[in-house]
């Protein structure tokens, strides 16, 4: 089974992705901030991430800057999935090595197709 | 909707355009004729259809009969369908009409999701020695505008449209997201009923119809399906949706709707 890391300060949406992601056969992790994360993929690496972008401490930038320098951090298809809507935004996501870009508010379709397109479905 | 209003609904549609409604589905008549009526003015949707009835002048008939053909699309829905067309089909026709015009045609283009795919594929991939001509059609004149704007929400851009082309080929306006006009300029638009005699739209390439055959009756789904095909070109490409057949054109392998008209030297060994 695939595994999913979700990460995002807010607990409705973790629960919320939590459904969305299960529904779709991933085993689903979560995390509340960015050390959090990185310690999880540390243990074990998943196959995919949904990324917030701004959260207490570390920003999702960072955890994925940090990420694509681990061993085996090149690996998971990250999906950031955050508020920020600007161009200049998800263009600065890409270029950090992002593989898909979810604008919230999102549904299962989005999720669904946006996972598809990194490859991670 | 009493069910007299909806047996009238249903049997305009299908006069004019040849649209399949089914009366029985009250919830969604009244929910496509309800903004009709308010943007025409009447108190309420009962007052506009006793209109209807009573009146039936041909522009309030066309405001109902366009509120009712199917509009649901999404970026480069089957992404299959997008493969074969851009691989084994343009690639053939590039081939075969070295140094000449090729002309593409979005028939039933609803609100342009399917045409801006097209024109944004041709944008990042273009065909090696061959120009494109691009047209989208669609019945309803209010949908055209739509689609010409190029303007779509959060929720649009996000369905079969990948980051990466999001911003390729988007700029952000306010809350909304509006095509590059490098590639709306690719686009030309007109109205066009496909139950029309279509010949004097001369012949094309390439034809794209995926929203539309599934939305008519039997008839009139014989009837589009044989007009588009008289406007294909020897060689042409029909993309039709993934469950419909095309009798006379060679499906291509793969099942993403890609039907190819017969070529001359084909013809000519049959």
């Amino acid at each position: 089974m695939k595994t999913c890391l979700v990460v995002d300060d807010s607990r409705v949406i973790r629960k919320v992705a939590r459904r969305i992601l299960e529904d779709l056969g991933f085993e689903v992790a979560e995390a509340a901030d960015g050390a959090d994360a990185l310690a999880w993929c540390a243990t074990a690496m998943p196959d995919a991430i949904l990324l917030d972008w701004n959260m207490p401490g570390m920003s999702g930038l960072e955890v994925l800057r940090r990420l694509r320098l681990e061993p085996g951090g090149d690996a998971p298809k990250v999906v950031f999935c955050t508020i920020e809507n600007e161009i200049d935004r998800i263009r600065e996501a890409l270029a950090f090595g992002a593989d898909e870009y979810i604008m919230k508010p999102f549904d299962g379709d989005i999720v669904a197709g946006k996972l598809a397109m990194a490859g991670a479905l | 909707m009493t069910p007299e209003d909806r047996a009238m609904v249903t049997a305009l549609c299908a006069d004019r355009a040849g649209l399949r409604v089914d009366p029985e589905k009250e919830y969604l008549l009244e929910n496509r004729l309800g903004p009709v009526a308010r943007r025409e003015g009447f108190v309420g949707l009962g007052e506009m259809l006793q209109t209807l009835r009573d009146r039936g002048d041909e522009r309030l008939v066309w405001a109902v009969v366009e509120a009712m053909s199917p509009s649901e699309t999404a970026f480069f829905r089957d992404p299959a369908t997008f493969a074969a067309v851009a691989g084994p089909a343009l690639e053939d026709l590039a081939r075969r009409r070295a140094g000449q015009t090729l002309r593409v045609w979005v028939a039933a283009c609803g609100s342009g999701q399917e045409v801006y795919s097209l024109a944004m594929l041709l944008d990042e991939q273009a065909p090696d020695g061959v120009t494109v001509d691009l047209c989208a059609s669609d019945l309803s004149e209010r949908r055209l505008e739509r689609a010409r704007s190029g303007v779509y929400s959060q929720f649009e851009v996000q369905r079969g449209l990948a980051a990466r082309r999001l911003v390729r080929h988007f700029e952000k306006a306010d809350e909304t997201f509006v095509v590059a006009r490098r590639i709306r300029q690719m686009v030309r638009w007109r109205r066009v009923n496909l139950m029309e005699d279509l010949t004097p739209f001369g012949q094309f390439d390439l034809i794209f119809c995926r929203n539309v055959l599934g939305a008519l009756v039997e008839s009139a789904r014989t009837e589009v399906l044989g007009n588009l095909k008289g406007c294909l070109a020897e060689g042409g490409y029909l993309v039709l949706g993934l469950g419909d057949a095309a009798s006379g054109l060679t499906a291509l392998p793969g099942g993403a709707g890609v039907h190819q008209a017969e070529t001359r030297r084909r013809a000519a060994a049959a």
